[in-house]
């Protein structure tokens, strides 16, 4: 609850005083004052509300004290009451305003703002993580993440970035960029038991942000994205190794959030404004709906890539399409279509691992083992270092006769 | 209000090829066209053009005399080669219009805040 509350109130502070510092240091204030108070007299009806207002008037007591404060009582005596009279705490209870949280989002994933600057300020100020959470999200020291949020912050106030939804015409393009930092969040949460906790938080996230903006079909599809890829997490590893969707333990799938993100794919397809997440979500639908991995609707898939692929043309939708089509056409296809795409995704330890594959379907051993190796080299996860490992090893059992199934053998590493 | 500079940059002017007279008619047609709609929208402050790194002088005090330096004072490939000082509600609007001075000169902005001043 701490963490939901703390985004709230500070949302709604930031509206109020239009400073992201002194609104933080205000809600941090007032859990101190809620620590006490709480354990005697039991958590309040509207815990948010309760946060505010405590946080609004402690701020509020704050800027009096201080010079800069006392000229601005000045200016807003009639509405701020006098010095010492009761004044703030009259106002009653606020309330928390959703409105303010969809405004705080689009501020700390403005695009003038760095990657790694929006995602440590939407999980600091959204998210309610400690600095040493955010920190150990990425794998930074506490004082790194402190000067890099200070800095944000510092680049908020100076330049003047807003504090409001874009308009209409922008609002598409600034919602990708807040949508991609939220992907981003779940995904760095992927197979680092260190980390799933920001995997539970991006998809916290992203159903407040479906919430505020029920018209945004793709804010939907990042929800339904990463309900079904949550769904498999059970059965994706086993003894700290990646276990591939073709091996893996269907029913260990998380069955209400399948149920959930088939829902809300449903329902994109019938709203029919397809987008990249709505895509990439009703792919990993098709893959939930099988009860085996033979009896996956490979013909679909191919299509919903190729869809995919004609609204984002990246080397790594290619690069799942090309697995996919190793279902569909073969491992010859699939090896012709990864050839293509080689070259420009000659660092990422997924196509090779994916030509690897490929190759031992073939039967081309040596060439396989080189391909492991390499994605070996390259991969970031313990798990995926594993899982490349025992590939190798299990190479050197294989039969040397190639593999002549067409649509069962090999493996799909998109849908993870 | 919020004041903000607009700034462009040039590399090395060896490697500049020069606009033919029609490249600079249009040019020409599309920066005024640009300064008549900031100036009638209040966004309008002040523009300037600047000379190559090698027209600067670095003036520095040292032991209490004046010391000139012919030359810029940061050696670098890149120069500030002019400028815009805009007047906008907030970073939103300032990139705005840097988006339209970049669709102008066909070069990146750079665009830096500048510093309220307490009272102003």
């Amino acid at each position: 609850m701490f963490r939901e509350v703390y985004g709230q109130a500070v949302a709604t502070l930031v509206r109020v005083f239009g400073d992201i510092t002194l609104a933080e240091d205000a809600v941090q204030d007032a859990f101190v004052v809620a620590s006490d108070r709480w354990l005697n007299d039991g958590i309040p009806p509207n815990p948010a509300g309760w946060i505010i207002t405590t946080a609004r008037n402690r701020a509020i007591d704050g800027l009096r004290r201080s010079a800069r404060g006392r000229e601005l009582d000045e200016q807003l005596g009639a509405v701020a009451g006098t010095s010492h009279g009761p004044g703030a705490e009259d106002w009653g209870e606020d309330e928390p305003v959703s409105d303010d949280q969809l405004r705080l989002i689009f501020t700390c994933c403005h695009p003038a703002l760095r990657t790694e600057h929006q995602v440590a300020l939407t999980l600091r100020l959204l998210g309610g993580l400690s600095v040493d959470e955010v920190a150990r999200s990425f794998l930074v020291s506490e004082s790194a993440m402190a000067k890099r949020l200070v800095r944000a912050k510092y680049k908020i106030k100076a330049a003047k970035i807003p504090y409001r939804v874009p308009a209409e015409a922008d609002l598409p393009e600034r919602l990708r960029s807040v949508l991609s930092v939220v992907y981003l969040i779940y995904n760095t949460g992927v197979d680092d038991p260190e980390r799933a906790s920001l995997r539970g938080e991006a998809v916290r996230l992203a159903r407040a942000l479906v919430e505020l903006m029920p018209d945004e079909p793709e804010a939907a599809g990042l929800l339904a994205l990463m309900l079904l890829s949550e769904s498999r997490v059970p059965a994706r590893t086993a003894e700290s190794a990646l276990v591939l969707l073709r091996d893996q333990d269907r029913t260990k799938w998380d069955r209400t959030m399948i149920e959930e993100g088939q829902a809300i794919v449903r329902a994109c397809v019938r709203r029919d404004r397809p987008g990249p997440l709505q895509l990439q979500a009703a792919i990993q639908a098709v893959h939930c709906d099988a009860d085996s991995f033979e009896a996956t609707d490979w013909p679909q898939i191919v299509d919903l890539y190729d869809h995919l692929f004609s609204v984002m043309p990246t080397p790594v939708v290619a690069l799942n399409r090309a697995i996919a089509v190793g279902e569909t056409e073969g491992p010859g296809a699939a090896l012709t279509a990864l050839n293509a795409i080689a070259p420009d995704l000659d660092n990422y330890h997924l196509m090779h691992a994916a030509r690897g594959t490929t190759l031992r379907r073939l039967g081309q051993r040596d060439a396989a083992k080189t391909a492991y190796e390499r994605a070996a080299r390259l991969a970031v996860t313990e798990a995926d270092r594993r899982f490349l490992a025992q590939q190798i090893e299990e190479l050197a059992g294989d039969d040397v006769q190639p593999d002549r199934r067409s649509a069962s053998g090999g493996s799909h590493r998109s849908g993870r | 209000m919020s004041q903000y500079l607009l700034s462009t940059y040039a590399g090395d002017s060896k490697v500049r090829t020069p606009m033919t007279p029609e490249e600079t008619q249009t040019f020409m047609e599309r920066i005024t066209a640009l300064e008549s709609e900031m100036k009638a929208s209040g966004t309008f402050v002040f523009t300037g053009r600047l000379h190559d790194p090698d027209a600067a002088t670095v003036v520095r005090s040292q032991d209490g005399d004046l010391v000139m330096t012919d030359g810029p004072f940061a050696e670098s490939k890149e120069h500030i080669a002019g400028f815009y000082i805009i007047n906008a509600g907030d970073l939103d609007a300032a990139l705005a219009w840097a988006g339209k001075v970049v669709d102008a000169i066909n070069h990146p902005i750079e665009v830096t805040p500048f510093f309220e001043m307490p009272g102003a």
